[in-house]
């Protein structure tokens, strides 16, 4: 006696939240109901295995049959044929979207294309995700970064308009599309130790201040691209680090302001010319494309690697590339900074969440 | 009489990709309607397009409005070559014919294609001037209500209940027609659609003229269905229940029919058939049929009960003239049919005063035909009636007279219903039963279906005489289907004979005073456990005792019956889900060879069934089945049976005795010990099912009872043989005898498996309960919580060994499985019940068997001992049964000096109150629907004819619908499986959809009639047809329904909002 055929179809359309994470996480049927089996559920309910191998065919085949909606997140709202209520909705979705810390730092920053796709492979391997939930998470990050590329407004909304996310997750996507888009590379090994969560801050604060939509709200990528003229603008920073009195003036202003509160302030004060040296390099080189790229890479090289060797706490660093920032407004020549650098001032000194680039980075370019 | 029908397209949405090259498409829709047709614009380039046409006009006849579908298609435009299809959307206007129903059709009906399924949405409104209001009932059946639900539907209250009313059409299957081999599938799929659509309208309105001329202006418990035939045709056939129901909130148009009597007795015309000749066989085929009952007619006796003494009344002269007169003014066709019936209902008044032996003398001639024992009748005593009506005999006795001569009269005194108004149902006798196999022929002449009404017209003489037999005059929870095999086919019917109350049968002048008496000394709920029939003559073997309940009139040992459990009814302890399961191999034969196979299995397979559920009743320490309905399903080689009931414990019947097992070696030791083993398992087993379903009866003294004691009777062992007793051969006696406790004899491994299978049914688990009638009875407390469910399994039988035995394991795990899979399913709905559980089997071929099942799983409070819910649950009760006295209620009763006591369970007995708490106003502007937030308004879906904890405030319409779905992409659909879930889903989606567009938010008494699922996976091809239908209503949360009263305007403009209209 074989089981041909086996459904159950209810008007209100059942979902499992348990299965349809075994789902979501690339199991197939057979190890979704040994995972199950382990569970306990057998106990629990008095059910056998075959009822339990059913019931996971059964979501299995309702979740396949759904994915097709999930691509577009609308149309799960409008359709009529699964009769599934909002919360339910909503959970599908952002359960639908969410993804993996592992598996998103090995793809961030990458381009989203073919090629990519075939390393899912490795990536698999390497983080233990099954293939099939990598390439889920990987066709959502290409699926949503296809939508909004050419959109107008702000990015987040734009996400958040268009598959119904949350608005923690649509910001996590708005990070990835962004790294993607300018191809930032996270992957070197300097880089590992910081989390997805420290490149979505980054992204966050560089789409506030350092994009197109900064400036001007009305334009196509607003929020994707990084403004050129003010990418420009930054090459002006070189006399910070070229002016020899320039840089002794701002060194002395920054000393003066910060000394009694740092406790790594004669190592501060013996290394400033090399850190100011290295954040400006980073800033004046990002006209090319290239080094745009590299900008994690040599925001850790050039500043984070010395505060680190000399054991700097989180808070002197913050304290520092405050003082840093600040003072350049009281340095001659800088009083009248071209317009289009204005906006990236006014933006609130960045908080850095751990020992990261990403905040220092923000600083420096106010400057 | 005309009307106009007007049709504007507005807007699509979600529309498939037509054009590869753009990605987009081109759209515009052609709206027809008979034979106009109608075109919009194109609108280029576009998933979505705003079409927004004009208003198109058809300007029909009411008959075409009736029949037609509305048939909408939307096309994608090609210049070049033919315009590509997308999908249709018929939409069925019937609806909009009557005036209480929907106004408006209105939404979005998702485009359904039959080879892609659903491809995206079309936005749609429909309306219809029919002109000549006044004069509108008169052609046509336009205005004929038409309900699914089986009981009277709960904003209505049935003024009259006429009876019975049936109707076929049949006509060539396109499928089989020789164009369908030069067409596409599609072309072929959607021909047999639009015929199906056609021909139901079409039935749909004969049936409604037929309730016309009875004088009925609603068809109540319709049932239609369908029969592919294959080459031999399509048959569309229906049966209802025609009523004259009034609308509650107008109470005064039930006057008219009261003081024009004389009118309503034209209500069934005479067509009597003069010489019912019931056990002939059919003249249309060659094949001898073979037809017989459950409870067959061994001796019967006209005399109706003579069990009424004690209810002597002294009557009132008035209603003596009227009671003849009723009969007495016979439609024009034949005046001697008519004195006929005069004489008849004379004799049959005049009888009642005859001594008992004077009819058990005449019973045995009367045996041989029904309408030989007529005339014999009326031989006897030629005397006119004044001298019956002064004679004054018992009063009850008299009143069932009049109701049954009033329902000899009509052809079949049949009644689709199964839940009644109170007092309606007097007693019940038990099921009946009859069954013919028939071989197909082609329908040469689709305009006159002879064959098939023949067949039918047979098989309910059969049950009508069946009923007789068991001393009713009427079958009620009656109910008609076919299982088909290639050229061969099982008719069947069953139901309830039952003896009823007349005063909803017929004109209400008489019931002022009968009824009131009638009330006061109805036994509150044991009354319709009384047996119908003579105990000193009774028609089979039963065991009788005095009613636990009332003491005074004898009540069968177990009662089996196809209706669902009557409110008033007094149970103990809680039911539950019974079925009988059975396979029967058959050889492989054609023609008349096999149907001579299959009718001589069925009586074999009838009586197994039989005794399956009764072994399994009293497993359960039950005594009574309701909502028994037996499906036999043939296939190529091999019967199916599958019995389905809810066992429950009538506190009027006696405590069921246990089963004992008897070896047949007693010498043996080892063997009795494993005997002894056997018993106590099954001792065991019913003392804890009694634990688990609470039935706990309180102790009765024997002596009061009679001799309920076991006493040791030689003779009580199953008869596996057909009762040598009975003279015909198709008569079985499934009674057993009279014994007490029931003993099984284990003489072979047959019985040893059987035994076994006994106790392999595994009760479900705690916190979930299942019946397959609409409520579970010691459930009351139900919350509003409900999830509606189709689930179908198919498997495939290994051709090896095939034994009855490993075939009917293997079906028995198949139904056990289901079982437990719907229970782990829903766990998180426990406590929960599963109300009105059907299955349905069939044979789709040589090595599949096919498990169909829908029901619906509602919650309910487990906290009954808090004051609050409690409070809670009296307080809804108290209002069902408010709204139920308001249905049921008669103006006239209204103004009787005395209140006729309702024979209410206790728990609702405080409901005097005639005033609803709820006002008129309130009744008026319930369309409100709780439409949340989401985009798509929420459709709710039930088999039931109530929504728990909401009151349904208006009736939309019948929705009736049937599907094809084909696909030569099995795999890629994802199987078997993907296709039927797919095909499912978009089933009741096109259902809700309708719905929603009719105003409406749920489909009560919803029932997937038919899903015949075929494949070919070789040539990775399948097809599967469904047809669903429901009633369409709107209901609102009685939570809401005090929020609705203070917001009148803002609830009246809610229904347009109800239509899945979009808010984003």
């Amino acid at each position: 006696m074989t089981s041909e055929l086996d459904i159950f179809v209810g008007n209100t359309t059942l979902i499992d939240e348990d299965v349809y994470r075994l789902w979501l996480d690339g199991y197939s049927v057979g190890d979704a109901v040994a995972l199950r089996v382990r569970s306990g559920i057998l106990e629990q309910t008095g059910a056998t295995a075959a009822v339990l191998q059913s019931d996971t065919m059964d979501h299995y085949r309702t979740f396949h049959m759904l994915e097709r909606l999930l691509h577009a997140p609308p149309k799960l709202l409008h359709q009529l044929i699964y009769q599934i209520p909002p919360s339910r909705q909503a959970l599908l979705i952002e359960r639908y979207y969410a993804f993996d810390e592992a598996f998103v730092r090995e793809v961030l920053g990458k381009k989203l294309s073919k090629g990519t796709k075939k390393d899912l492979d490795d990536i698999s391997t390497k983080t233990g995700i099954t293939l099939k939930s990598c390439r889920r998470q990987f066709d959502n990050f290409k699926r949503v970064f296809k939508v909004v590329e050419e959109m107008r407004g702000s990015l987040v909304d734009n996400i958040q308009q268009h598959f119904l996310l949350s608005d923690r997750l649509a910001r996590d996507y708005a990070a990835i599309v962004f790294f993607a888009n300018n191809r930032f590379e996270t992957g070197k090994k300097k880089l590992q130790y910081l989390s997805f969560g420290d490149f979505a801050f980054c992204a966050e604060l560089m789409i506030q201040n350092w994009t197109l939509g900064a400036v001007d709200s009305q334009v196509d990528d607003m929020d994707m691209d990084l403004d050129k003229e003010f990418l420009q603008d930054l090459k002006e920073l070189k006399v910070l680090v070229a002016d020899k009195d320039l840089l002794d003036l701002h060194k002395s202003l920054v000393c003066t302001a910060l000394r009694g509160k740092l406790g790594v302030f004669s190592e501060m004060e013996a290394n400033f010319k090399n850190l100011s040296r290295g954040l400006v390099n980073v800033a004046t080189k990002l006209t090319h494309n290239k080094d745009v790229r590299d900008l994690f890479v040599d925001l850790v090289e050039k500043f984070v690697e010395p505060c680190r060797s000399d054991h700097w706490p989180l808070s002197d660093v913050r304290l520092f590339l405050n003082q840093y920032s600040a003072s350049v407004h009281s340095l001659d020549g800088f009083r009248n900074l071209p317009k289009a650098v204005r906006p990236h001032l006014a933006a609130p000194p960045p908080l850095p969440q751990r020992v990261s680039p990403c905040g220092h980075q923000r600083g420096c370019h106010k400057t | 009489m005309p009307g106009k029908l007007k049709v504007k397209i507005v807007a699509g949405r979600h529309l498939p990709v037509m054009d590869r090259a753009s990605d987009l498409t081109d759209a515009f829709v052609e709206v027809k309607f008979g034979n106009t047709t109608f075109k919009t614009d194109v609108y280029p380039k576009s998933l979505n397009p705003q079409w927004n046409s004009e208003w198109f006009k058809f300007e029909v006849d009411d008959e075409d409005l009736q029949d037609e579908p509305l048939q909408i298609t939307v096309l994608d435009h090609d210049t070049y070559s033919a315009n590509d299809a997308i999908g249709k959307v018929y939409i069925d206007i019937d609806p909009l014919l009557y005036s209480e129903a929907a106004t408006v059709i209105s939404g979005w009906f998702p485009i359904y294609d039959t080879i892609h399924g659903i491809r995206g949405e079309i936005n749609v409104v429909v309306k219809v001037d029919l002109f000549n209001d006044l004069n509108r009932f008169r052609q046509s059946s336009c205005g004929v209500k038409f309900f699914c639900t089986t009981s009277i539907p709960k904003c209505y209250r049935a003024v009259i209940i006429h009876g019975f009313v049936e109707e076929l059409v049949v006509n060539e299957d396109p499928e089989y027609q020789w164009i369908d081999r030069i067409r596409t599938p599609r072309a072929s799929n959607e021909a047999r659609q639009r015929l199906i659509s056609l021909m139901s309208g079409e039935l749909q309105r004969k049936i409604g003229l037929k309730v016309l001329e009875m004088r009925g202006n609603a068809v109540v418990g319709y049932l239609q269905c369908f029969d592919l035939e294959g080459e031999s045709g399509l048959v569309v056939r229906a049966i209802g229940t025609a009523c004259t129901l009034d609308k509650l909130s107008s109470p005064a148009a039930f006057l008219p029919a009261c003081n024009s009597p004389s009118k309503e007795m034209k209500e069934i015309p005479f067509n009597e058939d003069p010489n019912p000749n019931t056990h002939s066989s059919g003249p249309s085929t060659p094949l001898k049929n073979q037809t017989y009952s459950f409870s067959p007619s061994k001796s019967y006796s006209r005399q109706s009960s003579s069990s009424d003494t004690d209810l002597s009344l002294t009557p009132k002269t008035a209603p003596y003239p009227q009671g003849p007169r009723i009969y007495l003014c016979p439609s024009s066709p034949s005046l001697s049919c008519g004195s006929l019936h005069l004489k008849k209902s004379c004799l049959l008044l005049s009888e009642s005063s005859l001594p008992p032996h004077h009819s058990s003398l005449v019973s045995p001639v009367l045996r041989k035909s029904v309408s030989f024992s007529e005339e014999l009748f009326l031989a006897a005593s030629g005397m006119g009636s004044g001298s019956a009506g002064k004679e004054g005999g018992p009063f009850k006795a008299l009143l069932r007279q009049q109701t049954q001569s009033a329902l000899e009269q009509r052809e079949f005194p049949f009644f689709t219903l199964t839940a009644f108004p109170p007092g309606f149902l007097v007693h019940v006798g038990g099921v009946v039963s009859a069954r013919s196999v028939k071989l197909l022929d082609r329908i040469h002449n689709p305009d006159e279906p002879e064959t098939r009404d023949a067949w039918w017209a047979e098989i309910r003489q059969e049950i009508k005489s069946h009923a007789k037999a068991l001393g009713c005059h009427a079958v009620v929870g009656y109910s008609e289907s076919t299982s088909i095999c290639e050229e061969v086919c099982i008719l069947s019917a069953s139901g309830t004979a039952a003896v009823l109350n007349p005063r909803f049968l017929q004109d209400g002048t008489v019931e002022g005073c009968l009824e009131q008496r009638l009330e006061e000394n109805l036994p509150a709920g044991c009354g319709f456990c009384h047996i119908p029939y003579d105990e000193l003559n009774m028609p089979f073997p039963a065991h009788l005792t005095y009613c636990y309940n009332c003491r005074k009139q004898k009540v069968p040992d177990v009662l089996f019956t196809t209706i669902d459990l009557p409110t008033d009814a007094t149970v103990i302890g809680k039911g539950c889900l019974i079925q009988a399961r059975l396979c029967r191999l058959k050889k492989k034969a054609q023609a008349e060879a096999n149907a001579t196979a299959i009718s001589n299995l069925l009586p074999f397979m009838e009586y197994e069934v039989h005794t399956q559920l009764m072994n399994k009743l009293k497993l359960k320490g039950m005594n009574a089945l309701f909502g028994l309905r037996i499906q036999i399903t043939v296939g190529e080689n091999m019967l199916m049976g599958l019995a389905s009931a809810t066992g429950v414990y009538l506190a009027a019947l006696p405590t069921p005795g246990g089963i004992q097992i008897a070896g047949k070696t007693p010498n043996d030791g080892s063997y009795e010990q494993h005997i002894s083993h056997m018993q106590k398992k099954i001792n065991d087993t019913i003392a804890k099912n009694k634990e688990l379903y609470e039935i706990n009866p309180p102790e009765i003294s024997e002596e009061i009872i009679g001799s309920p004691i076991p006493e040791p009777r030689q003779r009580s062992r199953l008869l596996r043989s057909q009762s040598e007793s009975s003279d015909e051969v198709t008569e079985l006696d499934l009674s057993h005898g009279k014994k007490d406790a029931f003993v099984l004899e284990i003489d072979d491994t047959d019985a040893m498996e059987d035994v076994h299978s006994l106790l392999t049914d595994v009760p479900p688990p705690s916190g979930f309960y299942s019946c397959n009638t609409e409520i579970m009875p010691g459930i009351n407390n139900w919350t509003s919580e409900i999830q509606m469910f189709t689930s179908v399994r198919v498997i495939r039988l290994s051709s090896l060994n095939l034994t009855n035995q490993a075939l009917n394991k293997n079906f028995n795990d198949l139904c056990e499985n289901l079982l437990k899979s719907l229970y782990f399913k829903l766990r998180s709905m426990i406590p929960c019940c599963l109300c009105h559980v059907n299955f349905t089997v069939s044979l789709p071929e040589d090595e599949l068997i096919q498990v169909t099942v829908t029901a619906v799983a509602i919650t309910f409070d487990k906290n009954q001992a808090l004051q609050t819910t409690k409070a809670h649950v009296e307080k809804s009760l108290q209002r069902a049964s408010t709204d139920n006295e308001e249905l049921l209620q008669f103006p006239l009763e209204l103004c009787s000096d005395s209140l006729p006591s309702h024979p209410f369970p206790p728990a609702k007995a405080v409901t005097v109150e005639k005033t609803s708490p709820m006002g008129e106003g309130n009744f008026r502007n319930r369309s409100a629907a709780p439409c949340a937030n989401s985009t798509v308004g929420v459709v709710k879906m039930t088999p039931l004819s109530f929504i728990p904890g909401a009151k349904i405030t208006k009736y939309l319409g019948i929705i009736n619908m049937f599907f094809i779905r084909e696909t030569t992409s099995l795999r890629e659909e994802g199987g078997v499986s993907g296709f039927l879930h797919a095909f499912i889903a978009e089933v009741f989606a096109m259902v809700r959809a309708h719905v929603a567009a009719l105003g409406g938010n749920a489909v009560v008494s919803y029932i997937m009639k038919q899903c015949v699922f075929m494949e070919n996976p070789n040539k990775n091809q399948a097809q599967c047809l469904i047809n669903v239908s429901g009633d369409a209503v709107v209901f609102a949360r009685e939570s809401e329904l005090e929020v609705v009263s203070t917001q009148q305007p803002a609830a009246n403009c809610q229904p347009a909002c109800t239509g899945g209209e979009v808010t984003t």
